[in-house]
């Protein structure tokens, strides 16, 4: 075989233009999109900003203010060690999106790499990949995750590797549908003609066309994600304490819940605003995307 | 029809040789040496090896795979390395206040969620279409143990209505009705988000099929249009949605018993991971992947039923 050229950079560069207009366009049909983008955003500044805005170090016992309610020195309250509640919600924010965008990215590309895979070759390679992933797709994704945390120990990279496990069959899925729609089409079998060699047919002229959807499902698995990683957390799965994370927040929280109530609640409104703001996201413009719904407007 | 049963049916047992099979491997390959594990590091080597002849540790991979799946088929599961029963006996003590759970919460979301899906769709980009959207939104962004939690602040500990604790082994009815409500409720209205927008699209798909401007033209009444033509339509989706979100459904019934603290296999689980107890941890794989794939075979099959185009296919 011999070796091919790349992918003209200029193919890309107009994908990525049709990309980005086709997302704007998804954003201005469905205005919510906006609503849940820009709250997506807002978590970010302020995690990534967390170690400026905090108003104490999130891991700073102080056994003189135990289990504080909200005041003026500590507007979100204390916990049962005397740590400031808002500064150790600033600092799992952190926690919870770097999980949860680790994960969720490892996931749609491997995912999205296998299904494609499945859609353009069919077959018999289709089948057995398709069968994995059904296997893998049947079982509860919060109990994968529970038993590969449990049996790999509980830090920041068995976390996400055990979320994206969860997440690689339906992106699998995701991206397979319309492989096999795209495949037929007349610049696909242009691209045979002249020669392509498959890879480059894939990436460089079918994967451009099933990204915006990709991208979607992405932003409501992130969601997923970061509710999962909170759920792992509360289980008493989580990152290992003292680090700040909702999840373990609102686990030592509920063990205080008769007296000191916010303690399970701030959090838990944390998570809440940001699973809110990406499923407002993604949902909005799944909406828009969707070829089924389209042109009803 | 039998056509369809059958590949159904291999299809099922195709997954389910496929799960066991990976459920065999994550307990015997990744956590290290069992035997290690229950005696510690301070072990000598004869008990060490003792033991490991005892759980048929020594014996090839091979072997102790055949006994697993053989064993899963005639119901010998392995003892609990904890308590000493079995686990498939400790397994069936609290598999009925889970499915009493499970099923009771899928009742519920469908009694609450398909009259608002289909509400929602009717009143398309009106208010009561934002709001029910919304309120569903919300429902989905919860995870479900958060939500148990704001149950529990307002509805047992702040107004009293119901127990904090749900023992869920009630003498009387009413007794296990008061334990069951909180956890279904909570569960329910999760469910009911999700049945909400799977009845709402699958609605609005139906309401823009021709059949439905033919009824129009001919003067039927709106109300019988849609709850005579569209919703037997409408409703088919619905029906996948249980086979689809079941695993969602598994994950929030053990987060929900967690913190209701009811009995019921997260309980089960959540005390196995805790105390390390492998073999237990393997039946309740084995269980929730019988569950997983019984539910997605009746769901199919069902289907098949009433989608009479499904099993030509």
């Amino acid at each position: 075989m011999t070796v091919l050229p790349a992918p003209r950079p200029a193919y890309w560069r107009r994908s990525l233009a049709a990309i980005g207009s086709g997302l704007l366009a998804a954003f201005n049909t469905n205005k919510t999109s906006w609503v849940g983008l820009g709250l997506f955003l807002f978590v970010c500044l302020l995690a990534i900003l967390a170690p400026w805005i905090a108003p104490y170090d999130p891991i700073d016992q102080n056994i003189l203010f135990r289990l504080k309610p909200p005041s003026a020195e500590h507007w979100l309250g204390t916990d049962y060690y005397g740590r400031d509640t808002l500064s150790r919600i600033l600092y799992g924010a952190r926690i919870s999106l770097m999980i949860g965008l680790f994960a969720i990215t490892s996931a749609m590309i491997i995912g999205s790499f296998i299904g494609m895979i499945a859609g353009y070759y069919g077959g018999s390679v289709d089948i057995v990949i398709m069968q994995i992933m059904d296997v893998l797709l049947a079982f509860p994704s919060l109990i994968l995750g529970l038993i590969v945390v449990a049996m790999l120990g509980p830090s920041v990279a068995n976390l996400v590797i055990a979320i994206s496990l969860t997440a690689i069959p339906p992106f699998a899925r995701i991206a397979r549908a319309p492989t096999i729609a795209v495949k037929e089409r007349e610049f696909v079998e242009a691209g045979r003609a002249l020669g392509y060699s498959n890879p480059r047919i894939l990436f460089g002229h079918i994967l451009p066309n099933i990204l915006p959807e990709i991208l979607v499902m992405g932003s409501l698995w992130l969601a997923t994600a970061i509710r999962v990683e909170a759920s792992l957390a509360f289980i008493g799965l989580g990152v290992s304490p003292p680090t700040a994370t909702w999840g373990g927040m609102i686990r030592e929280g509920f063990e205080n819940i008769l007296d000191s109530f916010w303690l399970a609640l701030f959090p838990s409104l944390a998570i809440l605003i940001v699973v809110f703001s990406l499923n407002l996201l993604g949902d909005g413009l799944r909406d828009a995307i969707d070829p089924r719904l389209k042109g009803e407007e | 029809m039998t056509a369809f049963v059958i590949k159904r049916l291999a299809f099922a047992i195709v997954t389910l040789f496929g799960v066991l099979t990976i459920v065999f491997f994550i307990v015997r390959v990744l956590p290290g040496d069992p035997a290690l594990v229950i005696l510690g590091d301070q072990a000598n080597q004869a008990s060490i090896e003792a033991l490991r002849a005892r759980l048929g540790l020594d014996q090839p991979l091979f072997v102790q795979y055949l006994d697993f799946l053989g064993g899963v088929v005639v119901g010998d599961w392995g003892v609990s390395m904890v308590s000493g029963r079995p686990v498939i006996q400790e397994i069936m003590n609290v598999l009925p206040d889970t499915i009493e759970l499970t099923v009771v919460s899928l009742i519920l979301g469908v009694v609450v969620g398909v009259p608002l899906g289909v509400w929602s769709a009717i009143k398309r980009n009106k208010v009561p279409d934002y709001i029910v959207r919304i309120a569903s939104l919300l429902g989905l962004s919860l995870p479900a143990f958060v939500s148990a939690i704001l149950l529990l602040m307002a509805f047992a500990i702040q107004l009293r209505w119901f127990p904090v604790i749900s023992s869920g082994q009630g003498d009387t009815i009413g007794a296990r009705l008061r334990d069951l409500a909180l956890p279904a409720i909570n569960l329910g209205l999760i469910m009911a988000a999700y049945i909400t927008r799977v009845a709402r699209s699958a609605m609005l798909e139906v309401l823009n099929q021709d059949y439905v401007r033919t009824a129009r033209a001919k003067g039927l009444s709106f109300a019988v249009i849609v709850w005579r033509h569209c919703l037997r339509n409408a409703l088919i989706p619905v029906v996948t949605v249980v086979g689809l979100y079941l695993g969602i459904l598994i994950g929030n019934s053990v987060l929900t018993e967690i913190v209701f603290n009811r009995p019921g296999l997260g309980k089960l689980i959540i005390g196995a991971l805790n105390q390390r107890d492998y073999t237990m941890l393997q039946g309740m794989m084995v269980i929730y992947t019988l569950i997983v794939v019984l539910v997605n075979l009746a769901t199919d099959l069902v289907y098949g039923l009433i989608d009479p185009r499904i099993k030509y296919q």
